[in-house]
């Protein structure tokens, strides 16, 4: 995935044992009715972190986003902010900010206004306020439109200046939800490295929440995958994408071949699975060992999956199947390959020759193999 | 309060959109004859063409006739067309204290109607508009099930209850707190209690459709920046209900300003409002075309300022 080079070089002060937790979220309980929206949540979020809180919908991640604004009141729990326990708060006293899904820009204020909104509650000098405000609108580069209404923005600009609301009081805390989800593709992807520069920049907290799995990756220190109400894996994005904790992870964040098995033996070059399903045995390497006969799920990622014309000289990691379907998509192509026991595999070949040159089509005979090191053993 | 002017200017445009709603709602071509023409139709049958012969009577004199006033034109010998137009009719308006005691009188009681209307109406409206979805639809019954009553058996009803021998008077009386009954009937106080209570559910309807439409994000996002509840509304929700008010205010004022039954049923003596005026030329003086003139110049009181500041407004609206 697009995941820039520079973010892995940064410190990852969750693996220091000694560092602070900035943001400290304690056995947060909130339900609806007799719905667990979030259930018995702990995390620990760090100073200057890009934090994403990714999963599909009704998985609790906007409650848990209202919770820290202070529009949710837990059941249960503690949420902590640089040390002071702000679980009571009501938002308008939280060092905390929000940008809305919708932008909620008020419809009837210039973007000016909007972006002094924030300062004037504070009781902050006028020369002050609006010295504050250009330098906002500058930082989002919407300084030539703080005359505006709203509704004379196309949807971007109205991303900006939300964000130039939101940042305007310097919180200790940014909280985004779906930020960029009402934006059209094109401008998503230049907006995901902009945010990303100007958090660097500011150098604030950011929380979001988001369901696209790329925008969790692209821009985020750190991901926490969420299902119904509780955080299923929180790690670098790298991490969880070539190390996913469940089938539900992997299969969630980016696409994923799952072949179900058990474990017959122990080999020196990982355990030996027997896959009825995909007809043949597995050696995958795992983190840690496995007793024989358990039944686990190898993850195998479509990029990691190579098309051979032969079969190779050993006897697993390979099995033989037909193109059934191919998506070309430009840059990569996708191939859908059924395997001989039926099960359909899903093969991602970055296109290096043109198009014209591909001997691959449609109901040709291929031979699917990979590597020990190439998927992850899964047992839940 | 810094944001006044803003309020204004939302108010004015408020009352621009809800007039010129129905010309921007008609954009297809098809069927667009039909769409203008029907209303255009019933505008011109129903008000144009009653204006215009009310127009032409107020520049007539009276006469002791069928129909008691003159004809505006007349053919001399020779061929010769003669157009005769009285003016006197308006000069009498502008020149005789009592008319123009009447209009403002008319103005001031149907302004501080609008405005109790609407201190009471937009509590009311706030409240229902705010409400769980399963009680609103109750909550505008309750405003609106009275007008299922003649109207003028609820002001009967009124005066029933504001007599020196009604009810409230009566209650009062036993309970000891008054040894006098109150005079509550014939004053300007019933006035203003009977255009408010008759008009209310105008300004509480629109209101209620203005106030249901809030974002509630908005309010989170006032909130989320520092701002307190009691703030939040006079920052955000009270600008952004100014086309509501505007759509309220005028659906009380207009018809108030020539109310006819109310005071007279209700008021006393001494406030003299311009409906009654008209009703006593008409009827009792008999003379149509003074009636006549009270009738234009009420509507040019109220239309052309009206206007006029539209216009401005639309103005400055489209220069920034």
């Amino acid at each position: 995935m697009n995941q820039p080079k520079r973010r892995q070089t940064l410190l990852a002060p969750w693996q220091d044992a000694s560092a602070k937790p900035f943001v400290r979220i304690v056995g947060i309980t909130k339900t609806f009715g007799t719905t667990y929206a979030v259930d018995d949540l702990s995390v620990d979020i760090f100073q200057g972190e890009f934090f994403s809180l990714l999963g599909g919908s009704g998985c609790g991640k906007s409650t848990l986003l209202r919770i820290l604004a202070g529009f949710e009141i837990p059941n249960s729990g503690r949420v902590y902010i640089d040390g002071v326990d702000v679980t009571d708060l009501p938002p308008f006293l939280r060092p905390v900010n929000m940008m809305f899904q919708s932008y909620a820009l008020f419809p009837h204020m210039s973007v000016h206004a909007n972006v002094a909104f924030g300062l004037q509650q504070e009781g902050m000098a006028r020369a002050q306020v609006a010295a504050r405000v250009a330098e906002m609108l500058d930082l989002v580069k919407m300084g030539g439109f703080a005359n505006r209404k709203p509704e004379q923005l196309s949807g971007g600009q109205r991303q900006r200046v939300a964000l130039a609301r939101a940042l305007a009081k310097q919180p200790k805390l940014l909280l985004l939800d779906e930020p960029l989800g009402a934006l059209d593709r094109k401008l998503r992807e230049h907006t995901q490295l902009e945010l990303v520069a100007i958090q660097e920049r500011v150098g604030t907290t950011f929380i979001t929440v988001t369901h696209d799995q790329e925008e969790a990756m692209t821009m985020s220190t750190r991901v926490a995958i969420m299902d119904a109400g509780r955080i299923v894996q929180v790690n670098a994005p790298s991490t969880i994408y070539e190390f996913p904790a469940t089938r539900m992870v992997a299969d969630f964040l980016g696409a994923v071949n799952l072949f179900d098995g058990r474990v017959v033996a122990v080999e020196s070059d990982g355990l030996r699975i027997r896959c009825e399903q995909a007809g043949c045995d597995l050696i995958m390497h795992a983190a840690q060992p496995l007793p024989e006969g358990t039944q686990v799920s190898v993850a195998v990622r479509p990029e990691k999956i190579q098309l051979l014309d032969e079969a190779p000289s050993a006897d697993h990691n390979w099995l033989r199947g037909q193109v059934a379907d191919i998506a070309y998509l430009g840059d990569v192509s996708i191939y859908h390959v059924k395997t001989t026991a039926g099960q359909v595999v899903r093969v991602q070949l970055t296109n290096t020759r043109h198009e014209s040159e591909h001997a691959l089509t449609w109901d040709d005979d291929v031979v699917l193999a990979w590597s020990s090191r190439a998927g992850v053993v899964l047992t839940s | 309060m810094n944001n006044w002017p803003q309020m204004w200017a939302q108010f004015f445009r408020g009352l621009y959109r809800s007039l010129s709603v129905l010309g921007r709602e008609i954009q297809g071509k098809r069927g667009r004859a039909v769409v203008i023409g029907v209303p255009l139709l019933t505008m011109g049958l129903l008000f144009v063409l009653p204006f215009v012969i009310i127009l032409r009577i107020s520049f007539s004199e009276s006469e002791l006739a069928q129909p008691p006033y003159s004809s505006l034109w007349q053919w001399l010998e020779g061929g010769y067309l003669t157009i005769k137009l009285n003016f006197s009719n308006y000069l009498l308006l502008w020149q005789d204290a009592l008319y123009l005691g009447a209009y403002l009188n008319s103005i001031k009681v149907a302004a501080l109607s609008t405005l109790f209307t609407l201190l009471i109406g937009y509590p009311l409206s706030y409240g229902i508009a705010r409400s769980n979805k399963r009680w609103r639809l109750a909550l505008l019954m309750l405003i609106i099930l009275p007008f299922w009553t003649s109207f003028l058996i609820r002001i009967y009803a009124w005066i029933g209850l504001l007599n020196s021998t009604g009810v409230i008077n009566n209650l009062l009386l036993y309970l000891g707190v008054i040894d006098q009954p109150l005079a509550l009937i014939r004053t300007d106080f019933a006035v203003y209690l009977g255009i408010v209570y008759c008009y209310l559910p105008f300004m509480v309807l629109p209101l209620v459709a203005n106030l249901m439409r809030l974002d509630d994000t908005l309010l989170e996002a006032a909130a989320d920046l520092g701002c307190r509840p009691m703030a939040a509304f006079f920052k955000v929700t009270l600008p952004l209900s100014m086309p509501g008010i505007a759509a309220g205010c005028l659906l009380v004022f207009i018809p108030a300003v020539g109310e006819f039954v109310i005071p007279d049923l209700l008021g006393g003596p001494d406030s003299v409002m311009i409906g009654h005026t008209l009703w006593t030329e008409f009827f009792t003086n008999n003379d149509w075309p003074l009636a006549a003139s009270v009738a234009v110049a009420m509507l040019a009181f109220i239309v052309l300022p009206t206007l006029a500041f539209e216009h401005i407004q639309d103005r400055r609206a489209r220069s920034t």
